[in-house]
Protein backbone atom coordinates (compact mmCIF):
# COMPACT_ATOMS: atom_id res chain seq x y z
CA UNK A 1 0.00 0.00 0.00
CA UNK A 2 1.21 3.37 -1.09
CA UNK A 3 1.93 5.29 1.78
CA UNK A 4 3.97 8.52 0.99
CA UNK A 5 3.44 9.94 -2.77
CA UNK A 6 5.22 13.27 -4.14
CA UNK A 7 4.14 14.32 -7.57
CA UNK A 8 6.30 17.08 -9.11
CA UNK A 9 7.44 18.49 -6.24
CA UNK A 10 9.93 21.78 -6.84
CA UNK A 11 11.33 23.48 -3.65
CA UNK A 12 13.41 26.96 -3.73
CA UNK A 13 16.32 28.11 -1.18
CA UNK A 14 15.66 31.89 -2.65
CA UNK A 15 16.15 32.09 -5.81
CA UNK A 16 17.77 27.77 -6.09
CA UNK A 17 16.00 25.72 -7.54
CA UNK A 18 16.96 23.00 -4.75
CA UNK A 19 14.52 20.48 -5.43
CA UNK A 20 13.38 20.28 -9.05
CA UNK A 21 10.16 18.06 -10.27
CA UNK A 22 10.42 15.22 -8.17
CA UNK A 23 8.03 11.96 -8.32
CA UNK A 24 8.09 9.06 -6.00
CA UNK A 25 6.42 7.14 -3.76
CA UNK A 26 7.15 5.21 -0.74
CA UNK A 27 5.13 1.75 0.57
CA UNK A 28 4.06 0.84 3.91
CA UNK A 29 6.91 -1.21 5.61
CA UNK A 30 9.81 -0.32 2.49
CA UNK A 31 13.00 1.30 3.25
CA UNK A 32 14.39 3.80 1.04
CA UNK A 33 17.45 4.76 0.78
CA UNK A 34 18.01 8.66 -0.78
CA UNK A 35 21.59 8.96 -1.97
CA UNK A 36 23.47 11.89 -3.76
CA UNK A 37 26.53 14.23 -3.76
CA UNK A 38 26.07 17.82 -1.27
CA UNK A 39 23.72 19.66 -2.57
CA UNK A 40 21.49 17.41 -4.60
CA UNK A 41 18.86 18.07 -3.14
CA UNK A 42 18.35 15.20 -0.32
CA UNK A 43 17.30 17.03 2.76
CA UNK A 44 15.49 20.05 1.41
CA UNK A 45 13.82 16.85 -0.02
CA UNK A 46 13.41 15.46 3.71
CA UNK A 47 11.94 18.85 4.94
CA UNK A 48 9.79 19.71 2.53
CA UNK A 49 8.00 16.10 3.37
CA UNK A 50 8.57 17.22 6.90
CA UNK A 51 6.37 20.57 6.51
CA UNK A 52 9.79 22.79 7.77
CA UNK A 53 10.39 23.51 4.54
CA UNK A 54 7.93 25.25 2.09
CA UNK A 55 7.18 24.02 -1.36
CA UNK A 56 6.96 26.05 -4.71
CA UNK A 57 4.64 23.44 -6.44
CA UNK A 58 3.89 19.79 -6.83
CA UNK A 59 2.22 17.88 -4.28
CA UNK A 60 2.47 15.73 -1.15
CA UNK A 61 0.10 12.79 -0.09
CA UNK A 62 0.33 10.99 3.04
CA UNK A 63 -2.22 8.58 3.04
CA UNK A 64 -4.06 9.71 0.11
CA UNK A 65 -4.39 12.88 1.67
CA UNK A 66 -2.68 16.11 0.52
CA UNK A 67 -0.73 17.33 3.39
CA UNK A 68 1.19 20.57 1.76
CA UNK A 69 -1.21 22.95 3.50
CA UNK A 70 -0.59 20.98 6.80
CA UNK A 71 1.99 22.61 9.41
CA UNK A 72 4.84 20.48 10.32
CA UNK A 73 3.41 19.86 13.94
CA UNK A 74 0.17 18.28 12.76
CA UNK A 75 2.26 15.96 10.03
CA UNK A 76 4.30 14.48 12.92
CA UNK A 77 0.38 13.64 14.52
CA UNK A 78 -0.49 12.43 11.31
CA UNK A 79 2.80 10.18 11.46
CA UNK A 80 5.41 11.73 9.75
CA UNK A 81 9.04 12.20 11.64
CA UNK A 82 12.22 13.82 10.37
CA UNK A 83 15.42 13.11 12.26
CA UNK A 84 16.99 16.50 11.05
CA UNK A 85 20.39 16.90 9.78
CA UNK A 86 23.18 17.63 12.68
CA UNK A 87 20.80 15.80 15.12
CA UNK A 88 19.25 19.62 16.73
CA UNK A 89 18.53 18.32 19.72
CA UNK A 90 17.38 20.57 22.58
CA UNK A 91 20.77 20.74 24.50
CA UNK A 92 18.96 22.59 27.55
CA UNK A 93 16.61 19.72 27.89
CA UNK A 94 18.28 15.78 29.10
CA UNK A 95 18.07 13.07 26.99
CA UNK A 96 14.41 12.12 28.85
CA UNK A 97 12.74 15.19 28.31
CA UNK A 98 13.90 15.35 24.75
CA UNK A 99 12.28 11.83 24.40
CA UNK A 100 9.01 12.68 26.75
CA UNK A 101 8.72 16.36 24.53
CA UNK A 102 8.16 14.26 21.52
CA UNK A 103 6.25 11.50 23.11
CA UNK A 104 3.81 14.14 24.59
CA UNK A 105 3.18 15.43 21.02
CA UNK A 106 2.96 12.60 19.23
CA UNK A 107 0.52 9.81 18.44
CA UNK A 108 -0.06 6.63 20.63
CA UNK A 109 1.77 3.30 19.80
CA UNK A 110 4.54 0.96 20.58
CA UNK A 111 7.33 3.65 21.13
CA UNK A 112 7.78 4.94 24.86
CA UNK A 113 10.67 5.63 26.87
CA UNK A 114 11.05 1.89 27.84
CA UNK A 115 11.22 0.58 24.11
CA UNK A 116 13.31 3.51 22.76
CA UNK A 117 15.97 2.79 25.95
CA UNK A 118 16.18 -1.10 24.89
CA UNK A 119 16.54 -0.31 20.61
CA UNK A 120 19.25 2.35 21.68
CA UNK A 121 20.77 0.75 25.02
CA UNK A 122 23.54 3.75 23.94
CA UNK A 123 21.54 6.37 25.97
CA UNK A 124 19.22 4.24 28.19
CA UNK A 125 22.31 5.01 30.86
CA UNK A 126 22.53 8.99 29.44
CA UNK A 127 19.04 9.58 30.45
CA UNK A 128 19.31 12.18 32.99
CA UNK A 129 21.97 14.58 31.19
CA UNK A 130 21.77 17.14 29.50
CA UNK A 131 21.93 16.74 25.88
CA UNK A 132 23.96 18.98 24.92
CA UNK A 133 26.55 16.96 26.80
CA UNK A 134 26.45 13.79 24.63
CA UNK A 135 29.16 12.19 21.98
CA UNK A 136 28.04 12.23 18.38
CA UNK A 137 27.07 8.91 18.36
CA UNK A 138 24.69 9.30 21.57
CA UNK A 139 23.18 12.62 20.24
CA UNK A 140 22.66 10.13 16.86
CA UNK A 141 20.70 8.11 19.08
CA UNK A 142 18.86 10.47 20.82
CA UNK A 143 17.49 12.27 17.72
CA UNK A 144 16.07 8.93 16.46
CA UNK A 145 14.94 7.84 19.76
CA UNK A 146 12.97 11.29 19.75
CA UNK A 147 11.31 10.61 16.23
CA UNK A 148 10.21 7.37 17.59
CA UNK A 149 8.90 8.88 20.17
CA UNK A 150 6.03 10.25 18.21
CA UNK A 151 5.33 6.77 16.95
CA UNK A 152 5.57 7.59 13.04
CA UNK A 153 4.17 5.41 10.24
CA UNK A 154 7.27 7.17 8.37
CA UNK A 155 10.40 7.82 9.35
CA UNK A 156 12.81 10.34 7.64
CA UNK A 157 16.77 9.79 8.26
CA UNK A 158 18.73 12.48 7.17
CA UNK A 159 22.57 12.09 7.16
CA UNK A 160 22.83 9.39 10.32
CA UNK A 161 26.39 9.00 9.64
CA UNK A 162 27.89 12.53 8.96
CA UNK A 163 30.41 13.59 11.45
CA UNK A 164 30.28 10.27 13.39
CA UNK A 165 33.22 8.16 14.31
CA UNK A 166 32.90 4.73 12.78
CA UNK A 167 32.02 3.01 15.90
CA UNK A 168 29.60 5.29 16.97
CA UNK A 169 27.96 5.14 13.17
CA UNK A 170 28.03 1.08 13.95
CA UNK A 171 26.41 1.62 17.17
CA UNK A 172 23.76 3.60 16.19
CA UNK A 173 22.98 1.10 13.27
CA UNK A 174 23.26 -1.87 15.00
CA UNK A 175 19.80 -0.36 17.02
CA UNK A 176 18.48 1.07 13.56
CA UNK A 177 18.76 -2.84 12.08
CA UNK A 178 16.64 -4.22 15.01
CA UNK A 179 14.18 -0.98 13.77
CA UNK A 180 14.45 -1.61 10.61
CA UNK A 181 13.25 -5.69 11.01
CA UNK A 182 10.25 -4.86 12.84
CA UNK A 183 8.92 -3.06 9.48
CA UNK A 184 8.84 -0.22 9.79
CA UNK A 185 8.89 2.75 6.97
CA UNK A 186 11.90 4.98 6.13
CA UNK A 187 13.42 7.20 4.02
CA UNK A 188 17.23 7.08 4.63
CA UNK A 189 19.52 10.15 3.18
CA UNK A 190 22.98 8.49 3.86
CA UNK A 191 26.75 9.81 2.42
CA UNK A 192 27.84 5.96 3.06
CA UNK A 193 27.36 4.44 -0.38
CA UNK A 194 27.76 1.15 0.68
CA UNK A 195 25.49 1.31 4.31
CA UNK A 196 22.80 2.69 2.14
CA UNK A 197 22.61 -0.15 -0.44
CA UNK A 198 22.77 -2.99 2.80
CA UNK A 199 19.69 -1.65 4.78
CA UNK A 200 17.87 -0.03 1.61
CA UNK A 201 14.59 -2.39 -0.31
CA UNK A 202 15.04 0.60 -2.76
CA UNK A 203 17.11 3.36 -3.76
CA UNK A 204 16.69 6.87 -5.14
CA UNK A 205 19.39 8.98 -6.80
CA UNK A 206 19.36 12.82 -6.99
CA UNK A 207 21.68 15.32 -9.10
CA UNK A 208 21.21 18.33 -9.23
CA UNK A 209 17.53 18.19 -7.54
CA UNK A 210 16.40 16.13 -9.86
CA UNK A 211 15.74 12.09 -9.43
CA UNK A 212 18.39 10.80 -12.05
CA UNK A 213 18.14 6.86 -10.93
CA UNK A 214 15.99 4.76 -9.05
CA UNK A 215 15.69 1.06 -8.88
CA UNK A 216 15.86 -1.67 -6.01
CA UNK A 217 18.25 -2.14 -4.43
CA UNK A 218 19.05 -5.54 -5.54
CA UNK A 219 19.07 -5.06 -8.88
CA UNK A 220 21.41 -1.60 -8.90
CA UNK A 221 24.84 -1.91 -8.82
CA UNK A 222 27.01 0.22 -7.42
CA UNK A 223 28.61 1.43 -10.26
CA UNK A 224 25.68 2.31 -11.56
CA UNK A 225 25.01 4.74 -8.33
CA UNK A 226 28.15 6.17 -8.51
CA UNK A 227 27.96 6.96 -12.05
CA UNK A 228 24.14 8.53 -11.45
CA UNK A 229 25.80 9.89 -8.31
CA UNK A 230 28.46 11.61 -10.04
CA UNK A 231 26.36 12.71 -12.79
CA UNK A 232 28.67 10.79 -15.39
CA UNK A 233 27.46 9.15 -18.67
CA UNK A 234 24.12 10.96 -18.41
CA UNK A 235 24.61 11.95 -22.24
CA UNK A 236 25.49 8.20 -23.14
CA UNK A 237 21.52 7.52 -22.10
CA UNK A 238 22.09 6.02 -18.67
CA UNK A 239 18.91 5.42 -17.09
CA UNK A 240 17.17 8.66 -15.88
CA UNK B 1 19.70 50.04 62.39
CA UNK B 2 17.43 52.80 60.05
CA UNK B 3 19.75 50.92 58.08
CA UNK B 4 19.14 47.13 58.93
CA UNK B 5 15.33 48.74 58.34
CA UNK B 6 16.10 49.83 54.55
CA UNK B 7 18.01 46.79 53.74
CA UNK B 8 14.19 44.81 54.69
CA UNK B 9 12.47 47.00 53.15
CA UNK B 10 14.70 46.95 50.19
CA UNK B 11 14.78 43.27 50.60
CA UNK B 12 10.35 43.10 50.30
CA UNK B 13 10.87 45.84 47.43
CA UNK B 14 13.11 43.29 45.43
CA UNK B 15 10.07 40.79 45.31
CA UNK B 16 7.73 43.31 43.35
CA UNK B 17 10.78 43.89 41.11
CA UNK B 18 11.36 40.65 40.63
CA UNK B 19 7.62 39.73 39.47
CA UNK B 20 7.78 42.79 37.09
CA UNK B 21 10.59 41.79 35.53
CA UNK B 22 10.24 37.60 35.16
CA UNK B 23 7.00 38.25 32.60
CA UNK B 24 9.43 40.28 30.69
CA UNK B 25 12.21 37.78 30.93
CA UNK B 26 9.68 34.75 29.99
CA UNK B 27 8.92 36.38 26.66
CA UNK B 28 12.29 37.41 26.06
CA UNK B 29 13.59 33.60 27.02
CA UNK B 30 10.63 32.38 24.63
CA UNK B 31 9.75 34.02 21.90
CA UNK B 32 13.02 36.65 21.74
CA UNK B 33 10.87 39.33 21.51
CA UNK B 34 11.73 42.17 24.53
CA UNK B 35 8.59 43.75 25.11
CA UNK B 36 8.68 47.83 25.31
CA UNK B 37 5.33 47.47 26.60
CA UNK B 38 5.55 45.10 29.79
CA UNK B 39 5.38 47.92 32.21
CA UNK B 40 2.03 49.55 30.44
CA UNK B 41 0.22 45.90 30.26
CA UNK B 42 1.34 46.39 34.30
CA UNK B 43 -0.67 49.35 33.90
CA UNK B 44 -2.80 48.33 32.43
CA UNK B 45 -4.05 45.77 34.82
CA UNK B 46 -3.86 47.97 37.70
CA UNK B 47 -6.62 50.18 35.52
CA UNK B 48 -8.19 46.95 34.87
CA UNK B 49 -8.24 45.97 38.57
CA UNK B 50 -9.72 49.82 39.50
CA UNK B 51 -12.40 49.32 36.98
CA UNK B 52 -13.73 46.22 38.58
CA UNK B 53 -13.14 47.06 41.91
CA UNK B 54 -14.92 50.62 41.76
CA UNK B 55 -17.56 49.36 39.02
CA UNK B 56 -18.75 45.86 40.65
CA UNK B 57 -17.07 46.80 44.11
CA UNK B 58 -15.19 44.25 45.15
CA UNK B 59 -12.57 43.83 46.70
CA UNK B 60 -9.03 43.89 44.77
CA UNK B 61 -8.02 40.69 45.94
CA UNK B 62 -11.20 39.68 44.76
CA UNK B 63 -11.16 41.37 41.45
CA UNK B 64 -7.94 39.43 40.49
CA UNK B 65 -9.86 36.57 39.84
CA UNK B 66 -11.21 38.23 36.37
CA UNK B 67 -8.21 40.28 36.23
CA UNK B 68 -5.39 38.01 36.12
CA UNK B 69 -7.56 35.53 33.35
CA UNK B 70 -8.40 38.43 31.01
CA UNK B 71 -4.90 39.90 31.28
CA UNK B 72 -3.74 36.25 29.86
CA UNK B 73 -6.44 36.66 27.18
CA UNK B 74 -4.55 40.08 26.73
CA UNK B 75 -1.27 38.41 26.05
CA UNK B 76 -2.45 35.67 24.15
CA UNK B 77 -4.15 38.19 22.04
CA UNK B 78 -1.49 40.59 21.33
CA UNK B 79 0.40 37.34 20.47
CA UNK B 80 -2.04 36.47 17.95
CA UNK B 81 -2.54 39.47 16.22
CA UNK B 82 0.53 41.43 16.69
CA UNK B 83 3.90 39.50 18.10
CA UNK B 84 3.32 36.86 15.97
CA UNK B 85 3.09 39.11 12.37
CA UNK B 86 6.03 41.22 13.78
CA UNK B 87 8.39 38.52 14.50
CA UNK B 88 8.59 37.07 10.94
CA UNK B 89 9.89 40.65 10.04
CA UNK B 90 12.90 40.32 11.89
CA UNK B 91 14.32 41.55 15.81
CA UNK B 92 14.06 44.95 15.10
CA UNK B 93 10.37 44.77 14.42
CA UNK B 94 8.87 43.86 17.26
CA UNK B 95 11.11 46.33 19.37
CA UNK B 96 9.27 48.88 17.53
CA UNK B 97 5.75 47.10 17.22
CA UNK B 98 5.71 47.07 21.18
CA UNK B 99 6.87 50.74 21.02
CA UNK B 100 4.13 51.58 19.57
CA UNK B 101 1.65 49.52 21.67
CA UNK B 102 3.38 51.31 24.82
CA UNK B 103 2.11 54.67 23.16
CA UNK B 104 -1.02 53.38 22.74
CA UNK B 105 -1.87 51.63 25.64
CA UNK B 106 -0.90 54.75 27.74
CA UNK B 107 -2.89 57.08 25.60
CA UNK B 108 -5.66 55.29 25.75
CA UNK B 109 -6.00 55.32 29.22
CA UNK B 110 -5.32 58.37 29.54
CA UNK B 111 -8.94 59.19 27.26
CA UNK B 112 -10.34 57.17 29.60
CA UNK B 113 -9.34 57.84 32.69
CA UNK B 114 -7.15 61.69 32.55
CA UNK B 115 -3.86 62.09 34.03
CA UNK B 116 -5.53 61.80 37.47
CA UNK B 117 -2.82 59.88 40.03
CA UNK B 118 -4.91 57.09 41.73
CA UNK B 119 -3.96 54.10 44.20
CA UNK B 120 -5.56 51.07 45.31
CA UNK B 121 -4.42 51.21 48.60
CA UNK B 122 -7.75 53.04 49.85
CA UNK B 123 -9.56 49.64 48.77
CA UNK B 124 -7.27 47.32 51.12
CA UNK B 125 -7.83 49.15 53.75
CA UNK B 126 -5.64 48.27 56.90
CA UNK B 127 -3.25 46.26 55.04
CA UNK B 128 -2.11 49.49 53.18
CA UNK B 129 -0.47 50.61 56.01
CA UNK B 130 -0.53 47.71 58.52
CA UNK B 131 3.60 46.55 59.59
CA UNK B 132 5.13 43.99 62.24
CA UNK B 133 7.11 45.58 64.46
CA UNK B 134 10.69 44.16 64.85
CA UNK B 135 11.86 45.90 67.24
CA UNK B 136 12.30 49.99 67.58
CA UNK B 137 13.35 50.30 64.43
CA UNK B 138 12.63 47.76 62.05
CA UNK B 139 8.83 47.26 60.97
CA UNK B 140 7.89 44.61 57.91
CA UNK B 141 4.95 46.10 56.15
CA UNK B 142 2.30 43.30 55.51
CA UNK B 143 1.72 44.52 52.49
CA UNK B 144 5.24 44.21 51.23
CA UNK B 145 5.79 41.39 52.73
CA UNK B 146 2.46 40.33 51.14
CA UNK B 147 4.11 41.48 47.73
CA UNK B 148 7.66 39.66 48.20
CA UNK B 149 5.47 36.47 49.57
CA UNK B 150 3.49 36.66 46.44
CA UNK B 151 6.27 37.00 44.01
CA UNK B 152 8.56 34.05 45.29
CA UNK B 153 5.67 32.04 45.11
CA UNK B 154 4.87 33.02 41.26
CA UNK B 155 8.24 32.12 40.75
CA UNK B 156 8.08 29.18 42.36
CA UNK B 157 5.27 28.13 40.34
CA UNK B 158 6.84 29.47 36.82
CA UNK B 159 9.81 27.74 38.12
CA UNK B 160 7.71 24.07 38.57
CA UNK B 161 6.11 24.84 35.68
CA UNK B 162 8.61 25.05 33.43
CA UNK B 163 11.07 22.47 34.92
CA UNK B 164 8.40 19.60 35.61
CA UNK B 165 5.48 19.89 33.34
CA UNK B 166 4.94 18.69 29.62
CA UNK B 167 3.88 22.46 28.83
CA UNK B 168 7.09 23.35 30.34
CA UNK B 169 9.38 21.09 28.56
CA UNK B 170 7.45 22.44 25.20
CA UNK B 171 8.02 25.70 26.58
CA UNK B 172 11.66 25.61 26.92
CA UNK B 173 12.44 23.78 23.64
CA UNK B 174 10.48 25.80 21.55
CA UNK B 175 12.73 28.85 23.27
CA UNK B 176 15.69 27.05 21.93
CA UNK B 177 14.94 25.90 18.90
CA UNK B 178 11.56 26.87 17.48
CA UNK B 179 11.59 24.77 14.05
CA UNK B 180 13.06 21.63 15.48
CA UNK B 181 10.61 21.92 18.13
CA UNK B 182 7.65 21.93 15.29
CA UNK B 183 9.21 19.22 14.01
CA UNK B 184 8.45 16.38 16.99
CA UNK B 185 5.05 18.26 17.20
CA UNK B 186 5.12 21.03 19.19
CA UNK B 187 2.55 23.59 18.04
CA UNK B 188 5.23 26.59 18.21
CA UNK B 189 2.25 28.98 17.74
CA UNK B 190 0.46 27.70 20.88
CA UNK B 191 3.01 27.98 22.77
CA UNK B 192 3.80 31.13 22.74
CA UNK B 193 0.42 32.15 22.79
CA UNK B 194 0.81 30.51 26.32
CA UNK B 195 3.99 32.31 26.80
CA UNK B 196 2.44 35.64 26.22
CA UNK B 197 -0.61 34.80 28.42
CA UNK B 198 1.99 33.91 31.12
CA UNK B 199 3.84 36.81 30.95
CA UNK B 200 1.46 39.47 30.58
CA UNK B 201 -1.07 38.20 32.99
CA UNK B 202 1.93 38.04 35.56
CA UNK B 203 2.85 41.90 34.60
CA UNK B 204 -0.73 42.74 35.46
CA UNK B 205 -0.49 40.76 38.72
CA UNK B 206 2.97 43.17 39.11
CA UNK B 207 0.66 46.24 38.11
CA UNK B 208 -1.88 45.69 40.62
CA UNK B 209 0.85 45.60 43.75
CA UNK B 210 1.85 48.51 42.36
CA UNK B 211 -1.24 50.36 42.71
CA UNK B 212 -1.57 48.66 46.06
CA UNK B 213 1.25 50.02 48.01
CA UNK B 214 2.14 53.37 45.74
CA UNK B 215 0.22 55.29 43.15
CA UNK B 216 -0.02 54.90 39.22
CA UNK B 217 -1.24 56.79 36.87
CA UNK B 218 -1.73 56.58 32.34
CA UNK B 219 2.05 57.08 32.33
CA UNK B 220 3.45 55.16 34.69
CA UNK B 221 4.52 52.39 32.78
CA UNK B 222 7.80 53.50 31.43
CA UNK B 223 9.61 53.60 34.69
CA UNK B 224 8.43 50.51 35.49
CA UNK B 225 9.46 48.90 32.59
CA UNK B 226 13.47 50.09 33.09
CA UNK B 227 13.26 48.61 36.97
CA UNK B 228 12.09 45.51 35.34
CA UNK B 229 14.91 45.95 32.43
CA UNK B 230 17.07 46.42 35.27
CA UNK B 231 16.37 43.60 37.58
CA UNK B 232 16.30 40.96 34.50
CA UNK B 233 19.95 42.35 33.51
CA UNK B 234 21.57 42.33 37.03
CA UNK B 235 20.05 39.16 37.52
CA UNK B 236 20.79 37.35 34.39
CA UNK B 237 18.32 36.68 31.29
CA UNK B 238 16.60 33.65 31.61
CA UNK B 239 17.04 32.57 34.99
CA UNK B 240 14.11 33.21 37.49
CA UNK B 241 15.96 33.25 40.71
CA UNK B 242 18.60 35.36 39.34
CA UNK B 243 15.48 37.79 38.73
CA UNK B 244 14.36 37.49 42.16
CA UNK B 245 18.44 37.93 43.24
CA UNK B 246 18.37 41.02 40.37
CA UNK B 247 15.39 42.33 41.99
CA UNK B 248 16.29 42.39 45.54
CA UNK B 249 19.78 43.84 44.58
CA UNK B 250 17.72 47.05 42.71
CA UNK B 251 15.29 47.26 45.94
CA UNK B 252 17.89 47.10 48.17
CA UNK B 253 19.84 50.03 46.47
CA UNK B 254 17.09 52.20 45.87
CA UNK B 255 16.40 51.97 49.80
CA UNK B 256 19.98 52.52 51.07
CA UNK B 257 20.30 56.15 48.25
CA UNK B 258 16.84 57.11 49.68
CA UNK B 259 18.02 57.01 53.57
CA UNK B 260 21.16 58.55 51.90
CA UNK B 261 19.29 60.94 50.49
CA UNK B 262 15.69 61.04 49.52
CA UNK B 263 16.28 62.53 46.13
CA UNK B 264 18.47 59.85 45.07
CA UNK B 265 16.26 56.22 45.69
CA UNK B 266 15.66 55.93 41.87
CA UNK B 267 19.26 57.29 41.15
CA UNK B 268 21.15 54.69 43.13
CA UNK B 269 18.96 52.19 42.01
CA UNK B 270 20.16 53.64 38.08
CA UNK B 271 23.65 53.53 39.64
CA UNK B 272 23.77 50.09 40.67
CA UNK B 273 22.88 48.70 37.97
CA UNK B 274 25.23 50.20 35.84
CA UNK B 275 28.01 49.20 38.02
CA UNK B 276 27.18 45.87 37.58
CA UNK B 277 26.76 45.87 33.56
CA UNK B 278 29.73 47.62 33.43
CA UNK B 279 31.79 45.30 35.76
CA UNK B 280 29.83 42.01 33.30
CA UNK B 281 31.32 44.03 30.35
CA UNK B 282 34.59 44.22 31.75
CA UNK B 283 34.65 40.40 32.61
CA UNK B 284 33.25 39.35 29.28
CA UNK B 285 36.09 41.68 27.60
CA UNK B 286 38.92 40.14 30.14
CA UNK B 287 37.74 36.37 29.78
CA UNK B 288 38.23 37.56 25.76
CA UNK B 289 41.88 38.37 26.13
CA UNK B 290 42.66 35.92 28.06
CA UNK B 291 41.83 36.10 31.91
CA UNK B 292 43.07 38.17 34.14
CA UNK B 293 47.12 37.28 34.57
CA UNK B 294 47.27 38.40 30.54
CA UNK B 295 45.10 41.23 30.98
CA UNK B 296 47.38 42.66 33.81
CA UNK B 297 50.62 41.45 31.81
CA UNK B 298 51.38 39.35 34.73
CA UNK B 299 51.19 35.86 32.39
CA UNK B 300 54.98 34.62 31.90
Amino acid sequence: MTLLSVEGLVARHGLLEAVRDVTFELDEGETLALVGANGAGKTTLLRTIAGAHRIASGRIRFQGRDIVDDSAHRRVRMGIALVPEGRRLFTGLTVEENLQLAGQCGRRGPWNLESVYEAFPLIASRRKRRAGNLSGGEQQATAIGRALMTNPRVVLLDEVSLGLAPVAVDAVYRSLDGVLAGGATVVLVEQDLGRALSVADRVICMLEGRIVLQGTAKELTREQVVAAYFGLGREQGAPA
Amino acid sequence: MIWANQVVTGILLGGYYALLASGLSLMFGVMRIINLAHGDLAILGAFFTFLVANDLGWNPFLALVIVLPGMALVGWLLQRTMFERSLRSGVLVPLLTTFGLAIVIENLLFAKYGADTRSLGPQIGNLAFDSWKINSQIYIGHLSALIFVVAVGVLGVLHILLRRTPIGRALRATAEDADTAELVGVNSRSVYGIASGIAVAIAGLAGVFLAMRSSYDPYSGPLQLIFAFEAVVIGGIGSLWGTLAGGIILGVAQNVGAQLNPEWQILAGHIVFLAILAGRLMLTAIEERGGLDVFLGRAS
